[in-house]
């Protein structure tokens, strides 16, 4: 876990003199200071504290896609479909994509339709910090909305920074690389005055996503049944993205505005079978989202936040195979989105907060339907001294769903509560037993309802249960060889229920949606990291995770696959990454390991699916020529050149490079 | 570490699995096994093979990547029909767009035929005639017809194409002609009704014969009547039974004479009795609803409601096909349960009684018996 925190001056020494530190006064995120400090402190902030990743570990994986960065957290499983224009989605401990919610600068990324956000359409160019909370971030001054997800990551973009006497910046990158890549990204900061900036980033990215691939195949005796290398086609994409916003302080406050705006065309490369390299489906994306934040302390008690966003997607799906069924489908979907959150002060040590959300979504042209939602949140949270903290939460959802004359969806109505305790026995050594419990539960989408033959409209929602229990040491010095150490490991009980499954209806092709799942996980996460500070300015940082996973089904014992482990769901996955800086080179090395797993529910050899572990390296440079900064970076992915499926039939990517540059002014 | 981080080895041609019958051997059995073709899951490149030895009173798993290991990529993609003709065995590959052709007896590969979304194979004269759900190409993307195939069995080479109906599915030879069921499926709400009349030497549509929606299954008895199934629209419209007779005596038109307003989705027909199940979806009670029924092709009426009398269909999850002996009169149905993990074969003895059951691919569904 990482515990490397960037603190504002005076929360250390609030943190060092009082020991105590509660949600009071502990600002909502690390982001929005504008003096940063990096600094590793002996901190007990959070009641479960995140995954995070940034700084200088976020500049080792720069080039990746959010999805690939989530590959270094324990207790998540990436579906990757390969490729730069492959859809990758995350699953959190084994509880499905549509348990974990996403959010791009405190406000979830929805998908109404299906319920799935592809984390490798987010490029980390303007990231700042990727972080991953189990359970709910600790923190109750949140929207109501943000207490429903199983698990959370948080995307927060970059906030802009000037030096002294500084009024804007302007940065420069362009990317190229394997697969025909080419990436051009501009960022530019201006300050128009002490409380208000301004931010624009934008980026293009081209590649033809070709790839070689490799199939081979011994027989039993050791004999070479076959081996052929071939070309992954029809992955190639085109996408532009833009992102402006203004920041602004308030006497007792903050506020942002922030534009978003998507825009792609490429292939769906698909599944590779026999007699089949080639496939002709093309996918259109346009996603464009407005929204608002305002933050305020209408008195020294009571704090108040609103947010508010309009989203806009239109995606088109054509399949041009001229072998198939042809396919021209367009969806739009429309969100609008309100939040209002209080937080009330009781004591300094406990505070109480209430959030109302309201969200309408529509889609329209494939499939025309409506849904509205609010949320009602009440939390609290409460801390003893320096050794004990707390936080519960309630959430109502309720749902009213669109009634159509074919298929009359009922409205939902749920209640969702969720314990978070951590514990601290003593002053020294810094040791911290946490623990929570939660529900949530996961809306059908509109495919799971509506999606022609296959929806279901009176499906349930899905629920997830967990329970969770961890401990976390760290030890830091800010002096000698030894810098920073820390370990936490959790363990953890989550069960699923009402599982949205899809069930066949006994024709060729044919499926229907039910709430017929159960699923029960069992599992550990470990982290560790370690920090050296060697002579002669060598910086050494390594970090570990690791996951045990058992996830079985248990819905029907009659069924071949009862208490078999889920599908792509690996006993055991960890990663490794090694960091080296010395005077403006960055050295990165990261090692990601994924255990056998079975591509079907059925644990049986023919469903076996064999480990794969790749190692990425990448080399960073960077200088000044006068007055201007300069960054060189170079990048070799899949190192050893394994060939490797994550999703049957759908190969990924033998070794590849990438090689960038950054000019700042 | 070392049992955590289990390497990666050596990815090995899928193994032919056997498990042992009960009934033993039966040294006379003729025919002596049946071959039984799984689909597998779209997408899943798993259609495979498997083999029931009636001789040695064994089962085999997957037979073909272990016969055939050079084969790139195995089997295929979605197998949908699997015949017997001459000492050849033909698997229609659905979605990996290819016949494949192998000996029957050892199941090796002698070759392959390229024919795009192919359905049904048929043979007749040294021919095999696939039904393929692509046509000519058309402006209209979305109203593409489709075509029977006309493969010589010897060279393997494409001699012939004929335009039909919209995505059709079965196809029966009878003479002279070839009818083909056409479904439309693609078009839903705008299936279509007919059956195809292709006359077979000059590979032209002579006729089509209006029938009723989204049809699938056409097969002839031995009085020269076909019957025809339509899937119906899996929702208001039912599953029905038509069957097709000559005009009068002296015309070789087929018309309509019967609708059986009775639910099918698989039939074969032994002797003058057609077996059939029936699965439909009930959106009132979210599940399917199965029924069983034999049905006199004389009569048409409909003897009997069921064909397993032991009680034993309620291990049936979602039959999925079915084949009758012609020496003994055993029944093999198929269980494709939830589409995604191993099926089941069962094998009924004639009067109803449960004799095995064995695990097989995803998917079992087309079964075909191979002769000495």
């Amino acid at each position: 876990m990482c515990r490397q925190m960037n603190l504002r001056t005076n929360l250390i020494i609030s943190l060092t003199f009082t020991g105590m530190l509660c949600g009071a006064t502990t600002p909502p995120d690390s982001i929005r200071r504008l003096d940063e400090v990096t600094v590793t402190a002996q901190s007990y902030k959070d009641v479960i504290p995140a995954q995070t990743l940034k700084g200088k570990e976020l500049d080792g994986l720069r080039s990746h896609s959010v999805a690939d960065a989530l590959r270094y957290f324990s207790g998540v499983q990436l579906k990757d479909y390969g490729g730069v224009g492959g859809i990758k989605t995350v699953n959190i401990r084994s509880m499905g994509t549509n348990h974990m919610g996403v959010y791009y600068n405190g406000i979830e990324l929805g998908n109404a339709q299906n319920g799935q956000v592809d984390l490798g359409k987010y490029s980390l160019d303007n990231i700042e910090a990727v972080s991953l909370y189990n359970g709910q971030k600790s923190e109750i001054f949140q929207s109501a909305r943000e207490f429903g997800s199983a698990g959370s990551i948080y995307l927060t973009t970059r906030f802009p920074q000037f030096a002294e006497g500084e009024k804007s910046r302007l940065k420069v990158g362009l990317r190229a690389g394997s697969f025909d890549l080419f990436n051009a990204a501009i960022t530019f900061d201006y300050k128009l005055s002490n409380t208000v900036s301004f931010s624009f980033n934008g980026e293009w990215l081209n590649a033809s996503g070709k790839y070689k691939f490799r199939y081979r195949r011994v027989t039993p005796s050791g004999e070479l049944a076959y081996d052929t290398t071939a070309v992954r086609q029809n992955g190639d994409i085109d996408a532009v993205r833009f992102e402006a916003g203004l920041h602004g302080f308030l006497p007792k406050g903050r506020w942002k505005a922030f534009v978003y705006h998507y825009n792609s065309e490429r292939g769906v490369p698909g599944a590779i079978v026999n007699n089949v390299w080639r496939r002709g489906e093309r996918l259109w994306d346009r996603n464009s989202f407005a929204q608002a934040m305002w933050e305020y302390d209408v008195t020294s008690r009571w704090a108040v936040k609103v947010n508010a966003k309009y989203a806009y997607d239109y995606t088109r799906y054509v399949n041009n195979d001229d072998k198939l069924i042809h396919v021209d489908n367009t969806y739009k979907q429309k969100e609008v989105y309100l939040s209002w959150a209080n937080r009330v002060t009781i004591f300094p040590n406990w505070e109480w907060s209430a959030a109302y959300d309201f969200q309408w979504n529509g889609l329209s042209e494939y499939m025309s339907v409506r849904r509205t939602t609010h949320w009602l949140s009440t939390a609290t949270a409460f801390s003893l001294g320096n050794c004990f903290k707390m936080q519960a939460s309630a959430l109502m959802t309720m749902v009213n769903e669109e009634k159509r004359d074919r298929d009359n969806a009922p409205d939902k109505f749920k209640f969702t509560p969720g314990v978070f305790v951590s514990y601290k026995p003593f002053r020294r050594p810094n040791l911290v037993l946490r623990a929570f419990y939660k529900r949530s539960y996961r809306m059908p989408t509109f495919n799971d309802l509506y999606y022609t033959d296959m929806g279901n409209a009176y499906l349930k929602p899905e629920l997830a249960i967990q329970y969770n229990a961890g401990v976390l040491y760290d030890i830091s010095r800010t002096a000698g060889l030894f810098r920073f150490f820390s370990i936490g490991v959790d363990a953890y009980y989550n069960e699923v229920r009402d599982k949205i499954v899809a069930y066949p209806k006994g024709q060729q092709f044919r499926w229907t949606m039910l709430n017929l799942g159960k699923v029960r996980i069992r599992g550990i996460d470990a982290q560790t990291t370690l920090t050296f500070r060697l002579p002669s300015d060598i910086d050494l940082t390594g970090k570990f995770q690791y996951t045990y996973q058992e996830a079985i089904d248990v819905t029907n014992p009659a069924d071949n696959y009862y208490r078999h482990q889920i599908p792509y769901i690996p006993w055991n996955s960890f990663s490794v990454i090694v960091m080296g800086g010395w005077r403006g080179w960055t050295f990165n090395y990261s090692y990601i390991y994924t255990g056998y797993r079975y591509n079907q529910q059925e644990n049986i050899r023919y469903n076996y699916t064999q480990p794969w572990y790749t190692s990425d390296i990448s080399l960073m440079k960077t200088f000044s020529v006068g007055k201007v900064r300069m960054r060189a970076t170079m990048e070799v992915n899949n190192l050893f050149a394994q060939d490797y499926d994550v999703i049957l039939n759908y190969p990924m990517p033998k070794r590849n490079y990438r090689f960038g540059v950054t000019v700042e002014i | 570490m070392a049992v955590m981080a289990a390497c990666r080895e050596d990815e090995l041609v899928v193994p032919t699995e056997y498990d042992l019958l009960p009934g033993g051997p039966d040294a006379d059995a003729s025919p002596i096994g049946m071959y039984l073709l799984n689909e597998g899951n779209m997408g899943s490149n798993k259609a495979s093979i498997d083999f029931v030895d009636f001789r040695n009173g064994y089962y085999a798993r997957n037979l073909y990547a272990e016969r055939n290991p050079s084969v790139v990529k195995e089997l295929g993609d979605v197998g949908n029909d699997i015949q017997i003709y001459g000492s050849r065995i033909y698997a229609v590959i659905n979605c990996s767009h290819k016949v494949e052709v192998m000996d029957a007896r050892t199941l090796r590969r002698i070759g392959q035929v390229d024919i795009p979304n192919c359905r049904y194979i048929k043979f007749s004269r040294n021919c095999a005639y696939v039904t393929s759900y692509v046509g000519p190409v058309q402006i209209d993307p979305d109203a593409q017809l489709g075509a029977v195939y006309r493969v010589d069995t010897a060279s393997l080479e494409i001699t012939g194409k004929c335009t039909v109906g919209y995505q059709p599915d079965e196809l029966e030879i009878m003479g002279e002609y070839i009818y083909v069921a056409n479904s439309g499926g693609y078009r839903v709400p705008n299936y279509d009704r007919t059956v195809s009349v292709v006359e077979r030497y000059g590979m032209k549509q002579v006729q089509k014969i209006p029938v009723g929606i989204n049809l699938h299954r056409i097969r002839a008895d031995r009085y020269g009547k076909l019957w025809v199934t339509s899937r119906g629209d899996y929702n208001g419209i039912h599953s029905k039974i038509f069957v097709l007779e000559r005009e009068s005596k002296w015309s070789s038109n087929m018309v309509v004479t019967d609708t059986l307003k009775i639910p099918c989705t698989e039939m074969c027909i032994y002797g003058d009795s057609l077996y059939f199940y029936s699965t439909e979806w009930s959106y009132a009670l979210e599940r399917n609803i199965v029924t069983y029924g034999i049905i006199d092709v004389r009569t048409k009426e409909l003897v009997s409601n069921s064909f397993i009398t032991d009680g034993t269909e309620t291990d049936i999850e979602i039959p999925y096909g079915i084949n009758i002996n012609p020496a003994n009169g055993d029944i093999y149905v198929t269980d494709a349960k939830n589409y995604v993990s191993s099926g089941a074969l069962h094998c009924y003895s004639r009067d109803g009684r449960r004799k095995w059951s064995v695990r097989t691919g995803d998917i079992p569904a087309h079964m075909v018996f191979l002769y000495e």
